[in-house]
């Protein structure tokens, strides 16, 4: 009896064990049939032209260069602003913040920030950096409300990084005559560094990716030129993504997943480069 | 000479614990002090207001007067960047920074803005051979400090304090989590150090604190029971909780 009882549960272990990796592999599906789907639809569009050259006959032919480089600016301006301000942002909340009501206050002001729809965000920049600071529909005014976007992000994974260096180095540099900035520049920071860039990269990636926030703010339908200063509207990959594949007639299938490949291209790059930071940081990790 | 002294000490923190009761304790120049008895004594308390490392916790009240050289350094007009380079301290855990053994070494003074590559190196050398280490480290000192062992770590940490040219050396159970040999290494380190500083120890284990001690001073529960010099103290305890600690009778 008691043997058997033993195969059974053998059998069971092994029955689990498959059952969960079978699950675990089906995750991977479906970013893999994305993946060949857009490759195999797009890839027949992708030439030098295609990243370089403007769109011609209403975007039905040429390149995408000025949404290519719209989504750069907008990615640009975004971490000009949500950069030093997330991570000052953190370094307070880390390392200098006493617990009490008011960091309480921030700290669930950050956390429903993070879970604002983005075209409530997009409603917001249209009325506070659009209309009411009479940016218009600009690079400006998109960089800004993606940076209010993003700030949550890069605040939560700069303060996580931070507060992940053990308290001894804080104690170690202060008893050694270290003051409290001190010790953040030559210590904390440093080691916090890799951690910080991470979250910063997923974040500029989300803000890169987005359409709703852009939409009212400053992203354009089509320009004839590339935008020449931050007051001017631009193309952007994921909203020329929408207007192709929405908006215009006519449009040849290999442009409009042309566009989503070079979209996922740029998105992955950046989540390519984060994952490198990261693992190259903890093979260098000594404590 | 007293280096320092103490005057009423009392420390409470938030929690209700009461740390320290009444301290009253001068802490001659140039001798090995040890502070002992059980966990929970106030031993580290004391160690931590030597320096004001107390500062970084939440402590409800601290009273009295601690004198370094005649000066109170819980006044709060206290610079306390420069007390704690006056004051140096080695921790239980040998925490070394995520740097080189030079740089461990150096930080101390860089921190104080000295940049004078000479000065460094002098500093690097004094700081280690006096932590009896520099014959092991010399030649790879660009080394990352994590690779050393663990009494290699803990004989760093007290180079680096050691390299910042403090005047007391606070050192809170240094040997706690080292082998004998080790051991052996920092308590001959201290011999050759009280004769230029003030060095005071909370050692590990009474048999440590009769070895390495020229004065003690024992705690219990927050409160000075006894002070003496070393020898007179283990051999002839005046107090009777004392002695029984001593013999073992309670821990």
């Amino acid at each position: 009896m008691k043997r058997r009882f033993a195969v059974d549960r053998f059998l069971i272990q092994r029955l689990g064990i498959s059952l969960i990796s079978l699950v675990a592999l089906l995750t991977v599906v479906p970013i893999l049939a994305v993946f060949a789907y857009i490759i195999g639809k797009g890839a027949p569009a992708f030439s030098w032209q295609f990243l370089t050259a403007m769109p011609r006959d209403g975007m039905r032919a040429g390149g995408i260069l000025p949404a290519i480089i719209g989504t750069f600016y907008l990615t640009l301006g975004t971490a000009v602003f949500s950069v030093p301000l997330g991570i000052a942002a953190a370094i307070y909340l880390s390392e200098y913040a006493r617990e009490n009501w008011l960091t309480r206050l921030i700290r669930i002001a950050i956390i429903n920030l993070a879970g604002i729809p983005s075209v409530v965000y997009g409603l917001f920049g249209l009325g506070l950096f659009v209309l009411f600071l009479k940016f218009g529909t600009s690079i400006l005014s998109a960089s800004l409300t993606l940076s209010i976007m993003t700030l949550p992000v890069i605040i939560s994974a700069a303060e996580e990084a931070l507060r992940a260096v053990p308290q001894s180095f804080r104690t170690v540099s202060i008893s050694l005559g270290g003051t409290n900035w001190q010790t953040i520049r030559k210590i904390i920071l440093p080691e916090a560094l890799p951690g910080i860039i991470t979250g910063v990269i997923l974040g500029l990636e989300r803000a890169a990716g987005e359409t709703a926030p852009i939409l009212f703010t400053g992203a354009a339908f089509f320009l004839p030129h590339l935008p020449n200063s931050p007051f001017d509207a631009t193309m952007a990959l994921p909203y020329h993504l929408f207007v192709i594949s929405t908006q215009v007639p006519g449009m040849p299938i290999q442009i409009q997943y042309g566009t989503a490949l070079v979209l996922i291209i740029f998105v992955l790059g950046m989540n390519l480069t984060a994952t490198i930071i990261r693992s190259r940081a903890r093979a260098k990790r000594q404590w | 000479m007293d280096k320092i002294v103490i005057e009423h000490l009392s420390l409470k923190y938030p929690t209700g614990t009461e740390s320290l009761r009444d301290i009253n304790l001068k802490i001659p120049a140039n001798a090995i002090t040890v502070l002992f008895g059980p966990a929970g004594g106030g031993k580290s308390s004391l160690l931590r207001c030597l320096n004001r490392l107390n500062d970084l916790v939440e402590i409800q009240t601290l009273s009295g007067t601690i004198f370094l050289d005649g000066e109170n350094i819980l006044d709060p007009k206290t610079d306390v960047i420069a007390l704690r380079r006056r004051v140096g301290m080695v921790f239980a855990r040998p925490v070394v920074l995520p740097m080189s053994i030079r740089q461990n070494l150096t930080y101390g003074l860089e921190l104080a803005n000295e940049k004078r590559r000479s000065r460094l190196d002098e500093a690097v050398e004094r700081g280690l051979k006096l932590a009896a280490l520099w014959d092991e480290v010399r030649d790879r000192l660009e080394d990352p400090a994590i690779a050393l062992s663990g009494g290699q770590q803990q004989r760093l940490c007290l180079a680096r304090v050691l390299a910042n040219q403090p005047e007391v050396i606070l050192l809170d159970e240094p040997t706690s989590g080292l082998d004998p040999i080790s051991t052996g290494k920092v308590e001959a380190a201290l011999q050759e150090l009280k004769k230029e500083y003030t060095v005071i120890l909370v050692p590990h284990s009474v048999q440590q604190a009769a070895r390495t001690a020229d004065y003690a001073a024992f705690f219990l529960q927050g409160e000075l029971v006894e002070y003496a010099e070393g020898k007179e103290l283990f051999t002839h305890p005046n107090v009777k909780r004392t002695e029984d600690y001593i013999e073992g009778r309670f821990g």
